[in-house]
C-alpha cells in the first residue's frame, strides 16, 4: 500500500482539532502553489497580448525606422543576438566541456574543489559585474563597444553552466566504457572523445542549449560591451545590438510606438528563450521534461 | 622518457587543467580588474567615507554608496519575506501533495518561470505591474495601515514596495526548486516513522521534514537572496531612481546594479568611472559571501554536486 493512502487512512481518525489545522495548513500549501505559478501565466499572456499587436512580418526583416515613423523591425538586433550568443559558445564550449570532464574525471581533489568552487561563484556574479569587467578588458584598450566584446561577456556567463553540466553528464557515464576503451588499446584521449562524450552527449547538448538560451536574455552584460546600435552590423569590432538591449531601450523611451515595439521584442525573446529552455528540458528528461 | 613526457595524453590532460585552471583565472581576474577600477575614487575619497556617505554628486566628485547599498538590500529584504513561505509552501506541495505527473509539470512551470529574462520582468514590471500598484494595492495598503513609517507618501508606482515585489517573482523558482530537493533528501525511513505515528500531514511537515531539512531550506533562502541582490534589470526599470534613504517603502530609491546600468554610460570623468565600479565590487563582494554560505549549507543537505 502506498504511504500516502495509509497517512490518509490515519487522518481519519485523528483529532477534529488536527484534522483542522491539517486542512488549513494543505490550504496554504495549495494556494502557495497557485501563487509561484500564476505570474508566469499573467506575465506570458500580457507579453503574448501586447506583443502581438505590434508583431508582423516586416518587424523581423527591417531596421529601426526613425522615431514618428511607423513600422520598422528589429533585424539588427535578432541578428546581434544570434551573432553573440554563437560566438560566445564557440569561446565557452572548448573551455566549459574541458572544464567539466577535468572535474568529473580528475583524482586531484583539491584542484578539483577550486575549479568547481570557483564555477559556482562565477554563476553568482552579478552579470553587471561581467559586463563592467570585460568593458575594463575589451573596450578601454581598443576605445570602442563591439559585438566581440559583447560575445565575451555572454561566453562568461554561459562558462559556469557549461561546465557543471557537463561534468554531471559525464559521472553518469559508466566508467567501465571508459576502461574498456582503454583495454582495446585507445589513448585516453581517443576514450574520452570517441566515448565518453559521445555517450554524454545529449546531456552536454542540453547543457549548450540552455546555456545559450539564458545567455540571449541577458541585458546587463552588453549594456557597456556590445552597447547596442541602430544599423545592422556584421563587423564584430562595432558596437552591435541585441534583442535584450532593444527592449529595454525602447521600454524607458517617452514613444508609444517604441514602447509598442519593445512588447513585441519581449514577444519574440521569449519564445526563444524558453523555447530553448524547453527543448533542453526535452533532451535531458524525455516526454515528461 | 621524453616521448611519454609529450605522449598525446598528457597534452590532452593539460588542456583539460588549463581550462579549470582558467575558470579560477577569469573569477579571479573579475575581482581583480573591479578592484583596480574602483581605486582612483577610493584613493580619493577613503574607503569608509565611500561605503558610509550618502550622497551622490558627480559635478563635485562626491560618491557616497549607502543609499544604493540600503536598495539593494531592502528590495531584496522585501523579495525574501515575500518569496520564502510562497517557495517553501509550492515546494512542499511538490513534494508531498502533488501526484508525481502533477509535481513533474509544476516542476516545468517553475523552471520556465526562472527561465523569462529579466528584461521582459522589467517590461512587465513597468507597465502593467507598476500601475497596477499604483492605482490599487498602494492606496489600499495606505488605507489600511496608513501611520505606519513603511506606507508613507504618495502612491508611485514604482518604488523599494514594487521593485521587492518583483524581484520576489524572480527569485520564487530558485527558493522552490531548491527546497524541493532538500524536502527530497529527508529519508523516507523518517517518513514512514511520522506515518506510522498518525502524523498528519501538516504535522508530518512541522515535525520531521521541516528540523531535518532546515538548515538547506535556510540554505535555499540565502541562494536566492544572492540571486535577488546581484539582479539588475527588472529593478532598474521599478526602482524608481532617486539616490536617497527612505524609510517607506512606497519611496523611490536605487540600488548598487541599478546606479551601475543607469550612469555607466553618462560617466565623463575617471572618478565618475571609478565609483561605479566601486559599486560593482561591493555588490560582487556580498554576493560572493552570500552565495558562498548558501552552497556550504544546501551542500551539506543534498550531498550533491549542485
Amino acid at each position: 500500500m502506498k504511504l500516502s493512502s495509509i497517512s490518509r487512512k490515519l487522518l481519519r481518525i485523528a483529532s477534529s482539532k488536527r484534522r483542522f489545522l491539517n486542512s488549513l495548513f494543505s490550504l496554504g500549501v495549495v494556494l502557495s502553489a497557485i501563487l509561484v505559478v500564476a505570474p508566469l501565466f499573467i506575465i506570458l499572456v500580457s507579453v503574448a497580448i501586447k506583443g502581438g499587436r505590434a508583431l508582423n512580418l516586416d518587424f523581423f526583416l527591417s531596421l529601426p525606422k526613425a522615431v514618428g515613423e511607423s513600422g520598422g523591425g528589429i533585424a539588427h538586433a535578432i541578428v546581434g543576438t544570434l551573432f553573440m550568443v554563437g560566438t560566445g559558445l564557440l569561446f565557452s564550449i572548448p573551455i566549459g566541456v574541458a572544464s567539466g570532464v577535468f572535474l568529473a574525471t580528475t583524482s586531484n581533489k583539491r584542484l578539483s574543489a577550486i575549479v568547481r568552487t570557483s564555477a559556482d561563484c562565477l554563476a553568482g556574479v552579478p552579470s553587471i559585474v561581467t559586463g563592467l569587467f570585460v568593458y575594463a578588458l575589451l573596450v578601454v584598450p581598443f576605445k570602442r563597444f563591439s559585438g566581440f566584446a559583447g560575445a565575451v561577456a555572454l561566453s562568461i556567463i554561459m562558462l559556469p553552466t557549461i561546465t557543471r553540466t557537463t561534468e554531471e553528464v559525464v559521472r553518469m557515464v559508466p566508467h567501465d566504457l571508459f576502461e574498456s576503451a582503454i583495454a582495446l588499446g585507445a589513448k585516453r584521449w581517443q576514450a574520452v572523445f570517441r566515448v565518453v562524450l559521445p555517450t554524454a552527449s545529449r546531456g552536454i547538448l542540453a547543457g549548450f542549449i540552455g546555456a545559450a538560451s539564458r545567455a540571449m536574455g541577458e541585458t546587463a552584460p552588453l549594456m557597456f560591451t556590445a552597447f547596442g546600435s541602430h544599423f545592422l552590423n556584421l563587423n564584430p569590432f562595432e558596437p552591435v545590438s541585441a534583442i535584450p538591449l532593444v527592449i529595454f531601450n525602447y521600454a524607458i523611451s517617452p514613444y508609444e510606438d517604441w514602447q509598442q515595439k519593445a512588447w513585441a521584442a519581449s514577444l519574440v525573446l521569449t519564445f526563444l528563450v524558453l523555447g530553448g529552455i524547453i527543448v533542453s528540458r526535452r533532451l535531458v528528461y524525455g516526454r515528461f521534461g | 622518457m621524453s616521448r611519454r613526457r609529450f605522449s598525446s595524453d598528457s597534452v590532452f590532460f593539460s588542456y583539460l587543467t588549463l581550462s579549470g585552471a582558467s575558470i579560477v583565472a577569469i573569477l579571479a581576474g573579475i575581482a581583480v580588474v573591479i578592484g583596480l577600477q574602483s581605486r582612483e575614487n577610493i584613493n580619493r575619497t577613503g574607503i569608509i567615507e565611500f561605503i558610509t556617505g550618502t550622497t551622490w554628486d558627480p559635478v563635485t566628485g562626491i560618491f557616497g554608496a549607502l543609499p544604493a547599498i540600503y536598495g539593494t538590500v531592502l528590495t531584496s529584504f522585501v523579495a525574501i519575506i515575500i518569496a520564502v513561505p510562497l517557495g517553501f509552501g509550492s515546494a512542499i506541495f511538490i513534494s508531498e501533495f502533488a501526484p508525481p505527473k502533477m509535481g513533474a509539470v509544476f516542476s516545468v512551470f517553475i523552471d520556465l518561470l526562472a527561465s523569462i529574462p529579466s528584461v521582459v520582468y522589467g517590461l512587465f514590471g513597468l507597465f502593467t505591474f507598476a500601475p497596477f500598484m499604483r492605482e490599487h494595492v498602494q492606496p489600499l495598503l495606505q488605507g489600511a495601515f496608513g501611520n505606519l513609517p513603511l506606507f508613507q507618501g504618495p502612491p508611485l508606482g514604482v518604488g523599494f514596495l514594487t521593485a521587492g515585489i518583483v524581484l520576489s517573482i524572480m527569485i520564487l523558482p530558485i527558493i522552490t526548486s531548491v527546497s524541493r530537493e532538500v524536502l527530497k533528501a529527508v529519508p523516507t525511513p523518517e517518513r514512514e516513522a511520522g506515518i506510522a505515528l498518525g502524523l498528519t500531514r501538516f504535522e508530518l511537515v512541522r515535525g520531521v521534514l521541516f528540523p531535518s531539512s532546515r538548515s538547506g531550506l535556510f540554505g535555499a533562502t540565502i541562494l536566492a537572496l544572492g540571486r535577488a541582490l546581484g539582479e539588475t534589470m527588472a529593478v532598474t526599470m521599478v526602482i524608481g531612481n532617486r539616490y536617497e534613504i527612505s524609510s517607506s517603502l512606497f519611496a523611490p530609491g536605487h540600488t548598487l546594479s541599478a546606479v551601475i546600468a543607469n550612469e555607466f554610460t553618462e560617466a565623463g570623468t575617471p572618478q565618475y568611472l571609478s565609483a561605479l565600479a566601486g559599486l560593482a565590487l561591493i555588490l560582487m563582494g556580498i554576493t560572493l559571501l552570500v552565495n558562498v554560505i548558501a552552497r556550504i549549507l544546501v551542500l551539506r543537505i543534498t550531498g550533491a554536486t549542485r
